[in-house]
């Protein structure tokens, strides 16, 4: 599904991404963790499309088409989803719109009959009760005066509205109760087929014991230097990030 | 200038000695005769050239035919009952105006007529009040022209059914056409009304209007008013809209600009009277070589008075916006609150916007803030957007949308306010 080879990305003049080799498969779920600063967001930013991030060398292909070379929206309506960080309040922009409008292009663009204000609706009822998000905040503005646990519900409210292929979902549980933990982790894993994949970044093993990942990557200076299955995520908790700061330092010797 | 002698003869040709208003038109003309047309090199005119709207080509339009089609055809939707008042090349049109609410709760009539009969007191009061603020050799020449004008009461306790919609026209078919129209509005004690302005060049050539309305609210009056400016590139606009509260009130302006050529408005809010509330918001979106230039004041002279002003700008191609904000707080004016702010979204790579807060406070106790922000459309916003698999046009026009739709939801007659988002909806291709 997705095929990430030797990425390279920088921001003004400064190398974040300096390598990166991540394949991922229909089916399968895959988190990425790694320290604050490590790259983290840059590599899904890098991958959802962000232009302030300039890709300096290798090549990512997404079913088949190369990423890099689209362009952020038609990302998203071939299948690809980034679930922010910190999602943006844009004050004035109905959320239902928004992600009726988001559903519809995303439909236009595959050819598919627009939903019916009916449809939508019946749509939205469904995925509202999965991620269990209250309508009085979809008729709000988006995100504007959401708390944070609101706002990543929203995210993965969207992810369930629009169903895509591959869902980004970076650090998703950072700020949230063990409630709005369980909430997110059961959308996701009601959502999970055989057929659609999860990128899962965290800085944290927490999550990871609501959403079971098949391989764990620990990235670490712009590189993927550690991966494994979830065990590995055990580990690092266990043992936190010096251990593989002080293992890389011994490598590096 | 070939203008001023024009406009010497028009003067002189529609002089009438016995007309009430002879007085206060010939001392005016008298004042734009000494100050002339305001030149850059006023403070006031910094940013917009009127004079060159003054060319020598100018036509002081005389009355022209208005078909019942036209008019029709120009009609705001959504207010066939609404009071129609219409103005050609200037001059108040009584045979087009009509009327629903009932001649208990609206009086309106020429005023001249006005200036002579059970309203002249109230004229001769109040006529010309504006002249304080705006000094100038503009002012003074729509005074000199005043016969053509109109007066309106809302007589006391009454609250109108239907907004008062005000039509200009100018008609341009036989050169650059001038219409100077003059309105003076009685709102009285505890009425309330709606008054709506809108301007039509029709005939296709170039137009240049230079209007006064002043309004008086009393005590207790409800006064709401919408000014919507879309004639098109070539005309050209200097309107003062001088609002004086003269007991304790509340009045609400909101001004939209989406066309025009050189485009000069004036808001003032008096508020004379302890426990005013004024409120003021503005959008302009401008496109091409437009340039809209927008001067506020907001007058405190007594206590425990509240202004809140809000004017937007999305401002695409080499269009210009100006904003000049002045609240005066004298010395009597304690515990007055006020609030101005200014934002602009600078769309065109060769647009500009020029901002300007000017607080003048000589009371101490008071709560004022103003802030202005001259900016790009959020990146981090619509890059979130077109995450989401929307287009970055479609994008774009949501962001614009949102910015602006807080100064079309202060437009309090629903059919005008959906108008108002209609045309601005067009203008940015959103179609949600
Ligand atoms: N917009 C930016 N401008 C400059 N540096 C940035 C920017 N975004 C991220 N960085 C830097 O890139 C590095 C990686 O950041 P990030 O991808 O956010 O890490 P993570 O998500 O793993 O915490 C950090 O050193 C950060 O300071
Ligand atoms: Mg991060």
């Amino acid at each position: 599904m997705l095929k990430i080879e030797n990425l390279q990305a920088r921001i003004e003049e400064k190398e974040i991404l300096k390598g990166i080799n991540l394949e991922i498969k229909p089916g399968e779920i895959h988190a990425i963790m790694g320290p604050n600063g490590s790259g983290k967001s840059t590599l899904a930013s890098v991958l959802a499309g962000r232009e302030d991030y300039e890709v300096t060398g290798g090549s990512v292909d997404f079913l088949g088409k190369d990423l890099l070379e689209m362009s952020p929206e038609d990302r998203a309506k071939e299948g690809l989803f980034l679930a922010f960080q910190y999602p943006v309040e844009i004050p004035g922009v109905s959320t239902t719109n928004f992600i009726k409008t988001a559903v519809n292009e995303k439909r236009k663009y595959l050819g598919q009959e627009p939903l019916d204000a009916a449809q939508f609706l019946k749509t939205m009822k469904e995925k509202m009760k999965l991620v269990e998000i209250d309508q009085s905040l979809l008729s709000r503005s988006l995100n504007e005066g959401f708390s944070g646990g609101e706002k990543k519900r929203n995210e993965i409210f969207q992810m369930a509205m629009l169903e895509p292929k591959l869902a980004i979902l970076d650090e998703t549980d950072s700020g949230l109760d063990i409630d709005a933990l369980r909430i997110v982790a059961n959308g996701v894993n009601q959502l999970r087929s055989k057929d659609n994949a999860f990128l899962v970044v965290t800085h944290y093993q927490r999550l990871l014991d609501y959403i079971v990942p098949d391989f764990v990557h620990v990235l670490y200076k712009g590189r993927i230097v550690r991966s494994g299955t979830k065990e590995l995520a055990l580990e690092l908790e266990e043992k936190g990030y010096d251990f593989i700061k002080a293992e890389l330092e011994k490598e590096t010797v | 200038m070939e203008v001023i002698n024009n406009l010497t003869k028009a003067f002189a040709s529609q002089e009438n000695p016995s007309s009430p208003l002879h007085e206060f038109q010939s001392d005016n003309w008298k004042t734009f005769a000494g100050l002339g047309l305001p030149a850059i090199k006023h403070e006031e005119w910094k940013y917009t050239r009127i004079r060159n709207a003054y060319a020598d080509n100018l036509v002081i339009a005389t009355d022209a035919q208005l078909s019942a089609a036209t008019l029709s055809a120009h009609q705001l939707p959504g207010t066939d009952h609404a009071n129609r008042i219409v103005f050609l090349n200037g001059r108040y049109q009584a045979g087009l105006s009509s009327f629903q609410d009932d001649s208990a709760s609206l009086v309106v009539k020429p005023l001249e007529t006005a200036a002579g009969d059970e309203d002249a007191e109230f004229v001769n009061l109040h006529l010309g009040h504006s002249q304080k603020y705006h000094p100038d050799g503009i002012n003074a020449l729509n005074a000199a022209f005043a016969a053509g004008g109109v007066y309106i009461r809302v007589n006391k306790g009454k609250s109108l059914n239907q907004p008062v919609v005000i039509y200009h026209f100018t008609d341009s078919s036989n050169g650059y056409a001038f219409s100077q129209p003059r309105i003076l509005v009685n709102a009285a004690e505890a009425s309330a009304a709606s008054i709506m302005e809108t301007y039509v060049n029709i005939g296709g050539g170039e137009s240049l209007t230079n209007e006064v309305i002043e309004i008086c609210a009393a005590q207790d009056a409800v006064l709401h008013y919408v000014k919507i400016q879309n004639e098109g590139a070539k005309s050209s606009h200097s309107g003062t809209t001088h609002i004086r509260q003269l007991g304790k009130c509340l009045t609400h302006a909101v001004t939209l600009t989406l066309s025009g050529k050189l485009v000069r408005n004036n808001l003032n809010m008096v508020m004379e009277a302890e426990h005013g509330e004024s409120h003021m918001y503005g959008l302009y979106l401008l496109n091409g070589d437009t340039l809209a230039d927008n001067h506020t004041i907001v007058d405190n002279a007594m206590p425990h008075c509240f202004s809140n002003e809000l004017y937007k700008g999305i401002l695409d191609e080499q269009s210009t916006g100006v904003f000049n904000g002045k609240i005066f707080v004298r010395k009597d004016a304690q515990k007055t609150n006020a609030y101005q702010s200014n934002k602009n979204i600078l769309l065109g790579d060769h647009a500009s916007a020029n901002t300007k807060p000017q607080l003048e406070i000589f009371a101490d106790d008071v709560k004022c803030s103003h802030g202005c922000t001259i900016g790009k459309l959020d990146e981090d916003a619509l890059f979130y957007l077109k995450a989401r698999g929307i287009s970055e046009q479609k994008a774009k026009a949501l962001l614009l949308h949102a910015f602006a739709i807080d100064i079309l939801d202060q437009i309090q007659h629903e059919a005008i306010r959906e108008y108002a988002d209609k045309l601005i909806s067009e203008r940015l291709s959103f179609d949600f």
